[in-house]
């Protein structure tokens, strides 16, 4: 039984999971009683190699085509790279990226694609644990096949650490040029602008709990009251409501407050990427099952337009008339 | 041109909920729109707008109770929807991506579209892999997570704007006939209109089996299956205050008092 796990990086740069799926993919392939394979695809292969080689793994195959993430130059290579490694199980990031190519390689491959798994047991058959309907509910798969691909969440399974002396070889895989339909033109950052959250010490942070835009100076208000900055979940700046600078979360900012006090906000996954770092968290739902007090040190399960204006009046402010 | 949506019917779970076999009890579940449909319908119904002769078509595997939300997409300016659906898929308690990539992809191999709108996710088992797998069944190109879109129609080229981690975004250039996964905050999704409302009682909904699509049940059978649901024990050491909004706010004024956040 062989795993085979492929890497990620961005702009030069190796990306946090790439460790971590070293570290699930050695778990998987000894409770297999396998070896766990590397896929390096694309940029600086032979330094990103180098670091990659860490304990536990045992063989590392570099791909040298282009600089940067390509779906099409992965979904061409990965087949490859598992037919060449011998490969049971193709363990790939459910980031982003890996959403981008992980379907299509499966696909081609013909396996079964379980995504975002959050713990995986590997036996006669391979339990994976899954999250569903926004977290509130776990779910376990079972996969009845001797080959089959997965996903894994990032920062659900810790980096790698430790030199390994994994043998690294590069792989010539056949990239047919004319089947590469897309191509990255380029890179761009958005969110800049007035205030930045990151650096806040105190964080009001408010979800779709606040139901109309209207409702929003209740937030405000509070905010000012307690001299905090106003940060939001996705939904708010999808809306238009606050602007992106504001967006807590995996594809927003990763703050890391004092006090992050989060005000109707579920708790999805990708917000949680983005504030699990702070130091206390307090939480304002009416839902007791929210994943949010999965994480919170305290928490008032109550309507936040209820407890909200008690709050500001505490403090001496006025709470606007909704 | 043809556009056509994959639009699904999501189940929401109330807060407070009981697990009866492998899925929440039904009495517990509401069901809507998927959110990141929501934005994909709303971007196709943009494209028809801006452009001469674009029709867009939804397609949805689902029982007869999604009508409800399909006509909603159709209220929204969708000029058509196909519903897949079979004693065979009714009876299926689980539907692997593989299956629903295999049944989208032989509504789209009659349909042929010139572009394949899908949400990024679905709400409730959150995949995110369908619009991907179902490119690569069609032989089409794709892009993940798509929250801008600059379409250049004679050029066959779609700009795309893929939404990555951290606040970053990467500039794809795709070659059309493609499939995009759409990201909220793409677009302002409109709401149904009254007329539109109306109007999409007119509009057609045509309900697919399995044989019409040419396939059989062999193509919902997988190697994955659902084995167990449960709720997860909470990992919570969260103090929880409880009282009146007027206690428990008092009592995280305290907190915040005492952490110094806030003087007075
Ligand atoms: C690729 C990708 C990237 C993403 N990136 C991000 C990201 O960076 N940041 C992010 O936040 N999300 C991100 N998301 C979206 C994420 O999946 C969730 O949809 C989102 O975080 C939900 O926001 P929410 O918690 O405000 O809304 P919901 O999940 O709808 O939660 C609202 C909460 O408010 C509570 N509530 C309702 N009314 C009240 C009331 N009166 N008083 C108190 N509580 C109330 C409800 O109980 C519920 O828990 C991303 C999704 C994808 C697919």
């Amino acid at each position: 039984m062989t795993v085979l796990a492929i890497t990620e990086h961005r702009r030069g740069e190796l990306r946090d999971v790439s460790y971590e799926v070293i570290t699930a993919g050695r778990e998987l392939a000894d409770e297999l009683g396998g070896e766990l394979h590397l896929g390096v695809i694309s940029g600086d292969v032979d330094s990103f190699a180098d670091d990659l080689n860490r304990d536990g793994v045992d063989a590392i195959h570099t791909v040298d085509h282009g600089e940067e993430f390509n779906h099409d130059v992965y979904a061409q290579a990965i087949p490859q790279l598992y037919e060449a490694s011998g490969a049971d199980v193709l363990l790939m990031p459910n980031t982003v990226n890996g959403l981008d190519y992980a379907p299509a390689v499966a696909d081609d491959l013909d396996l079964p694609l379980v995504t975002d798994a959050i713990a995986l047991d590997g036996g006669d058959t391979t339990e994976v644990t899954r999250e569903q309907y926004g977290g509130k509910v776990e779910t376990t798969y079972d996969v009845e096949a001797d080959q089959y691909a997965l996903t894994v969440r990032p920062a659900e399974w810790p980096q790698a650490e430790g030199d390994g002396d994994a043998e690294v070889g590069a792989v010539d895989v056949d990239i047919d040029e004319d089947a590469i339909g897309s191509e990255v033109t380029g890179f761009e950052e958005v969110g800049g602008g007035d205030v930045d959250i990151t650096e806040a010490d105190v964080l009001v942070s408010i979800g779709r709990g606040i139901e109309e835009e209207e409702n929003l100076v209740l937030v405000e208000e509070l905010a000012e009251t307690l001299g905090a900055t106003l940060s939001s979940s996705r939904p708010i700046v999808d809306n238009g409501w606050l602007p992106k600078n504001r967006q807590v979360g995996q594809s927003g900012k990763v703050v890391t407050p004092d006090v992050y006090i989060a005000i109707g906000i579920s708790g999805a996954v990708q917000h949680v990427a983005g504030m699990k770092g702070a130091d206390t968290i307090v939480a304002i739902n009416t839902d007791p099952n929210a994943p949010i007090y999965d994480l919170a040190d305290y928490g008032i399960v109550d309507d936040l337009f209820d407890v909200v204006p008690e709050l500001i009046e505490e403090f001496g402010g006025e709470a606007p008339n909704l | 041109m043809k556009i056509l949506v994959t639009v699904k019917e999501v189940a929401e779970v109330e807060d407070e909920f009981q697990i009866s076999g492998l899925d929440v009890d039904e009495s517990y579940l509401e069901y809507d729109l998927n959110e990141w449909d929501d934005y994909a319908v709303e971007e196709a119904v943009q494209t028809s707008e801006e452009n001469d002769d674009v029709e867009v078509v939804t397609v949805t595997i689902g029982p007869e109770r999604s009508e409800e939300t399909i006509r909603m997409a159709l209220a929204k300016g969708a000029d058509r929807a196909i519903r897949v659906w079979d004693d065979s898929l009714a009876g299926a308690d689980y539907l692997s991506v593989e299956a629903k990539a295999e049944l989208l992809a032989a509504v789209a191999e009659e349909e042929e579209p010139d572009l394949i709108f899908s949400g990024v996710q679905a709400a409730d088992d959150s995949n995110g892999a369908t619009g991907v797998a179902l490119a690569n069944k069609l032989d089409m190109e794709w892009a993940a997570v798509v929250n801008t879109l600059d379409l250049d129609i004679e050029g066959g080229v779609a700009h795309v704007h893929r939404e990555l981690e951290g606040g970053i975004e990467e500039l794809t250039d795709v070659q059309t006939p493609a499939v995009l996964t759409i990201q909220s905050g793409i677009n302002e999704p409109r709401y149904a209109s009254l007329r539109g409302i109306r109007q999409a009682q007119q509009k057609p909904l045509d309900v697919q089996e399995l044989g019409d699509l040419g396939l059989d049940e062999s193509t919902l059978e997988s190697d994955v299956s659902r084995t167990s649901m449960y709720e997860p024990e909470s990992e919570s050491d969260a103090t929880l205050w409880e009282g009146s909004p007027e206690e428990t706010a008092g009592e995280l004024a305290d907190f915040l008092r005492d952490k110094g956040v806030v003087e007075g």
